[in-house]
């Protein structure tokens, strides 16, 4: 049985349809890039799945388990976490109490302990501290050299988008929802970042879905690549397939042209 | 359901558990305590008005019977007349409640925060009406020339409300937008604070009276069965004419087109060559201009005004402004009237059955549990509120 | 990239601002006659600064020149910019701001003189104008404030032309001359504690003020001081910081437990009125604290806090009163504390949870909401049987402690229960802040939506800000009963919430030490919605004054008098980000792509 099951998803915003009928699914292991022109709707893809928009009809299961209507916290709390498109860190949370702070449903002191600083509290802050480290430091030299007791807003653009993905990790989740992690970069940073997420499956294991625009990290990194336009799944399999799919050509450039390769980033 | 950063139209989300699903999928319990702590309360609001309905309609049919007096030995019903005068004094109130509203509803559509001090807006209305209402009464005019003193004392009132309201939104609202929300409001009731206090500094902390009316302008009159004061109809007869103004104003007009244009979108707005700026300080102006006109409705209704006098109309304003759903200017209207009638009614038709003493001390608190219930049950107000996608957050 | 920069760098801030200058003229001539027809002048002379030169109602007058020349003298010198060297146009453009506001109150006055304002404006009184004109004829009044102005405004306007170190040393000095004279009571009482009477008598003139010498005395010492052991405490200082982490803790240590037994010690050496007016600032900073936890960390602006503080001194009020009309246990303070807690606890839980969900501003009209309907049953007929409506409740034993009892009829001891709490709830707000629910707040606070993402329980988090808050003053309410002995619905009125709120926002939000900063300044000086303050012939303009400062703060300054770094990088976004980017360009991380 896959990880990520989604049935017959559709969403609403008076009367247009941002997600109709949508399919998909991701096996655990997975790198799935999901592409598409501006406004395919799949952001609103990643905020379905991650709780914070309800769908007017369809199923998401995940490992056996419908998170319809759960709470995103919930959602994160079974094992999904996800980054956003326009890097939305606690700016003025330190580096590392980024990453504290999204720890926060794998750790259970309340009150009590901090008040009364039991040695559950101290370990349970240690541990948070040193996870918070450990996946800083994932991103080797490049989230080094900051002081991590420094604000997040500090950080240059690319860093920001680094300690975005750190937070996600940090969640401890089995299914990584990254929403164009290189957007932003510069053509050596992105293809830096694009072997980290290979890293990011091989390493720790995780499950990704990537919404990304520029296509060589999503030729290089994805198992498989599904496209959306208006809201609808018009082709569905490995890069190369995809990436000549007739239809996949209209969609980005609004006719068809030839057998043209789409090697480079397509932005409209 | 969730009220934040959501880009979807309040109307169109539905509740997880309304989806039809077909899947098999093990379901865990998803509805959180507080959930259910709300519910509970929606219950308990919806079974005293019900309670409270219940036996007033029994004291009504016959005040000796048991359901009548099972809660209140003592209660002993209302006559149609009482009810009617209730009702009238009420929907008096709440045409002044909407007047103010207005002000609250176009501020918050446009800037997306809650101009609390728009409540002293009013008061200097009043204030000023006072004034110059007594100034004309020393002079000897105001008996004489009744309608035209009045003209007189509306137009300075307007005035002085109008430049309150924009000198509030030049020295304190402008140089705070985009900052984060809660600044200018916070500011708001800083500003609110000290124009009361100004008030007091300035004009004394006593209550004030306005000159007394002439006669024929506060007898009582029937019409459609109701027995109305002058006064009273005085007051929804300008406020209808205001409300009719300010609609023609706001969807016939090129400057009501800048404003809804501005409220949906400041940036693109600009872009279209609009001044936003100046969109800003009209609709403040505006909204200034309709509380003002309810200051002196309020002078002409209660003849005494007092330094906290914008206080409590204007945070019932602001409720009238969310019943009727922000953003939204007829809203606004119908969501005063609806307040005010509630709160005039409410005391004696839902409390009083149910044995609550003193129940015309509870007025204001009523007005602040309508505003509680309904932000409980519709937070987007009766009639849906119209505000762009940013505000919504 | 860097040719830009140095082009930038040549880029002078252009010269004065004429219309600025004058539209700060005509603010300060508005601002004159307001405080002159606020009736401030006559109503503050009874206080001198400087016997008999200076009193408190012509500093309300003076002030405006020159704190307004300050400000219309003062640039925006952007990245890149280099401020111009000042001149003596800047000493003009003072003077005509200072000319300004003088020509506001000679106008006031020939106005004053012909016709009859005291009609609608009835709080100035007649002496007034004998006041302004310094009880000569109009003419030479009207000439000695226009001098007054010019000197000022130009004085104003200099302190950008006088170098920096000067205009330091000459704030310095007035603000100490006025601190000192302001602190006049508490001073006079505290010294009197050392048996140092001889010091008060030649500082402080009998009835009020500081005399020629003692202003004099306090001029030399602000000077001198700085002088002598400036550099020194800054070495201090810098050796503490580089000391290893490990020792440093230790001093930080040692420093707490020295001004914690010092604040022990203070009661006893204080006399009745300074240690009434300290409990009372105790009392707020309580309250204040509460209520920044909730709005300071969690970012929830809760408007009817004053319903926490109600509840708790009415659930003390109806435990330990034997003449509470309903329910009347009669316990004993320590207990009642107790069920107090709880039950304010669980106060916070039913107002918290309808709200929590909503958006900050509405939730802000709500909870004001709240607090006004928990006022308006505590005043009503309805419950009077067990609150005792209009009438309240009257004869609340103290607090038997062992040793003795708290009553308000000594003010000491309350004075040392009240540091026993604030003490605690130093404590508790430290603490949380630095734990799993402290950073939770502060991610709710930055950004809800993200919060929630990221794992954070939103409801029960803030609905945890509201529980803390609600017990923190619910401690400020149990000692408030206990303290003055009887309790009405009058003492919690809206007005409460609002001044606590200005207390957090002036000390800073989110930041203890500035939270008990803003108490001692505004309720130690101006004093509280009831309590007097030092300042008692401010009573009737404090809450005035208290409405601008919120304004003033919250435009000019609203990371508060003690800023918390974090809140001032947020609030003062745009300029950082601007800051971040520029030093994002020199980022090594970025820079590569240019090799």
């Amino acid at each position: 049985m896959s990880m990520l099951q989604i049935t017959d998803l559709s969403v609403t915003f008076g009367g247009l349809h941002a997600l109709k009928d949508l399919q998909f699914e991701v096996d655990e292991g997975e790198i799935v890039s999901v592409i598409g022109p501006n406004g395919a709707g799949k952001t609103t893809f990643f905020n379905m799945i991650s709780g914070m928009v309800t769908p007017t009809a369809g199923d998401i299961v995940f490992e056996g388990e419908s998170l319809l209507g759960l709470d995103p916290s919930q959602v994160t709390e079974r094992g999904i976490a996800r980054t956003f498109q326009n890097v939305r860190l606690f700016a003025n949370m330190t580096i590392l109490e980024n990453v504290m702070v999204a720890q926060h449903c794998r750790t259970d002191q309340r009150v009590f302990g901090a008040l009364f600083q039991t040695q559950a509290f101290k370990a349970e802050e240690d541990a948070i501290r040193k996870y918070g480290e450990e996946v800083l430091s994932f991103f080797g030299s490049r989230l080094v050299g900051y002081r991590l007791d420094q604000p997040a807003s500090v950080l240059s653009y690319a860093n920001r988008r680094r300690l975005e993905i750190a937070r996600a990790m940090a969640t401890r989740p089995r299914l990584l929802l990254l929403d164009e992690p290189v957007a932003g970069m510069n053509p050596r940073e992105s293809a830096e970042l694009t072997e980290l997420i290979g890293r990011l499956r091989s390493e720790w294991g995780f499950t990704i879905v990537m919404i990304e625009h520029d296509m060589s990290v999503v030729r290089d990194v994805s198992d498989r690549v599904v496209v959306l336009d208006h809201g609808e799944t018009i082709a569905q399999g490995p890069y190369s397939q995809v990436a000549n799919d007739p239809k996949v050509i209209e969609a980005y450039l609004g006719r068809p042209v030839g057998s043209e390769q789409t090697d480079e980033e397509v932005r409209p | 359901m969730h009220l934040g950063g959501l880009r979807c139209n309040s109307t169109t989300v539905t509740l997880g558990t309304d989806v039809a699903t077909t899947h098999d999928a093990k379901r865990i319990s998803r509805v959180l305590w507080v959930d259910r702590f709300l519910t509970f309360i929606r219950l308990a609001f919806v079974v005293v008005i019900a309670v409270g309905l219940f036996a007033f309609i029994a004291q009504q049919i016959d005040p000796q019977n048991p359901l009548a007096r099972w809660l209140n030995p003592d209660a002993t019903g209302l006559t149609a007349p009482q009810f009617k005068g209730l009702l009238v004094t009420g929907l008096a109130q709440g045409a002044m409640y909407g007047l103010i509203a207005l002000g609250y509803s176009m501020v918050y559509g446009v800037l997306g925060f809650i101009n609390f001090a728009h409540g002293e807006v009013f008061m200097a209305g009043a204030m000023s009406g006072m004034i110059t209402s007594n100034k004309l009464a020393d002079a000897g005019l105001w008996e004489d020339a009744f309608l035209f003193c009045l003209a007189f004392v509306v137009i300075t009132s307007i005035l002085i409300s109008t430049a309150v309201a924009v000198i509030m939104e030049r020295i304190a609202y402008r140089p705070l937008r985009g900052a984060p929300r809660l600044i200018p409001l916070i500011t708001s009731i800083g500003v609110s604070f000290f124009l009361q206090n100004v008030s007091v500094v300035l004009l004394g902390p006593g209550a004030k009276s306005y000159p007394s009316l002439p006669t024929w302008l506060s007898q009582k009159r029937s019409l459609l069965g109701f027995e109305i004061e002058g006064t009273k109809l005085v007051v929804l007869l300008t406020a209808a004419v205001s409300m009719a103004g300010l609609w023609f104003l706001v969807e016939r007009t090129k400057t009501g087109k800048a404003m809804r244009a501005v409220a949906e979108d400041k940036e693109i707005a600009a872009l279209m060559g609009i001044d936003v700026n100046r969109t800003i300080v009209t609709t403040f102006a505006v909204g200034g201009a309709m509380a003002g006109v309810a200051g002196i409705l309020w002078g002409i209704l209660f003849r005494s005004v007092i330094h906290t006098t914008g206080f409590l109309p204007g945070i019932k304003a602001f409720s009238a402004a969310v019943v009727g759903g922000i953003g939204n200017l007829g809203g606004a209207m119908a969501g005063g009237l609806s307040l005010g009638a509630a709160e005039a009614t409410a005391p004696l038709v839902l409390l009083e059955p149910l044995g609550v003493d003193g129940v015309s001390q509870l007025r204001d608190a009523v007005a602040f549990a309508v505003l509680i219930f309904v932000l409980l049950v519709r937070p987007s107000g009766l009639f849906g509120e119209r505000l762009s996608e940013d505000d919504r957050a | 990239m860097t040719a830009t920069s140095e082009n930038l760098s040549m880029v002078e801030t252009p010269g004065v601002a004429w219309r600025k200058q004058i539209r700060f003229a005509l603010i300060g001539a508005l601002s004159s006659a307001f405080i002159a027809l606020a009736g401030m002048p006559v109503g503050l002379d009874g206080r001198s600064i400087i016997q008999p030169v200076l009193s408190m109602g012509f500093l309300s007058l003076l002030w405006v020149p020159f704190v307004l020349a300050t400000i219309a003298g003062s640039e925006v010198v952007l990245e890149g910019m280099t401020a111009r060297t000042r001149d003596s146009k800047d000493l003009l453009a003072g003077g005509i701001v200072g000319l300004g506001s003088a020509g506001g109150l000679v106008l006031l006055m020939v106005l004053i003189q012909n016709f009859n304002l005291r009609d609608p404006l009835v709080n100035w009184s007649p002496q007034l104008l004998n006041l302004l004109s310094f009880n000569r004829s109009l003419a030479v009044g009207g000439l000695l404030w226009v001098l007054l102005g010019l000197i000022l405004g130009v004085f104003g306007g200099a302190m950008h032309v006088l170098p920096k170190k000067l205009c330091s040393r000459i704030r310095t000095v007035v603000l100490s001359v006025f601190a000192v004279s302001v602190l006049e009571t508490f001073l006079t009482d505290l010294l009197e504690g050392f048996r140092l009477e001889v010091l008060t008598d030649f500082v402080y003139y009998k009835r009020g003020g500081l005399e020629v010498g003692g202003a004099l005395l306090v001029a030399a010492l602000a000077l001198l001081i700085p002088l002598l052991v400036g550099t020194r405490i800054r070495d201090v200082k810098k050796q503490v910081v580089d000391l290893p982490a490990e020792e440093r803790k230790r001093v930080n240590l040692i420093l707490l437990a020295v001004s914690a037994a010092l604040l022990l010690v203070l009661p006893f050496f204080l006399g009745k009125i300074a240690n009434e007016l300290l409990a009372n600032v105790g009392l707020f900073v309580l309250l204040a604290l509460g209520l920044n936890v909730v709005v300071g960390l969690a970012g929830i602006l809760d408007l009817g806090y004053v319903a926490f503080f109600a509840v708790g001194g009415y659930t003390t009020a109806v435990l330990t009163s034997p003449n509470s009309p309903g329910f009347s246990p009669e316990l004993p303070w320590p207990i009642a504390l107790i069920v107090v807690v709880v039950l304010t606890g669980i106060v916070g839980l039913f107002i918290g949870a309808p709200v929590i969900r909503m958006r900050g501003d509405y939730l802000a009209i709500v909870t004001l909401g709240f607090g006004e309907i928990i006022r308006l049953l505590f005043l009503s007929d309805w419950l009077s049987g067990w609150f005792g409506g209009a009438q309240g409740i009257t004869n609340i034993p103290g607090v038997d402690v062992g040793i003795g009892t708290v009553k308000g009829t000594d003010p000491r001891s309350v004075f040392l229960l009240v540091l026993v709490f604030c003490a605690i709830a130093i404590y508790v707000s430290w603490r949380l802040e630095n734990s799993r629910l402290g950073r939770a707040w502060m991610a709710i606070r930055e950004d809800e939506d993200v919060a929630e993402a990221m794992g954070v329980n939103t409801t029960n988090t803030k609905l945890m800000a509201f529980v803390v808050g609600a017990v923190l003053a619910s401690f400020s309410g149990a000692i408030f009963s206990a303290k003055v002995g009887s309790i009405f619905p009058t003492s919690f009125l809206m007005l409460v919430s609002i001044i606590i709120l200005v207390v957090v926002i002036v000390g800073g939000m989110g930041n203890i030490a500035g939270v008990i900063v803003g108490a001692l300044v505004l309720i130690g000086v101006l004093g509280g919605p009831k309590q007097p303050g030092l300042l008692q012939e401010f009573s009737q303009f404090k809450l005035l004054i208290y409405g601008a400062l919120l304004v003033w703060m919250m435009l000019k300054r609203p990371e508060g008098l003690v800023p918390n770094v974090r809140r001032t990088r947020e609030l003062h976004q745009d300029e950082f980000l601007q800051d971040a980017w520029l030093k994002g360009e020199i980022d090594t991380g970025d820079q590569e792509e240019l090799s």
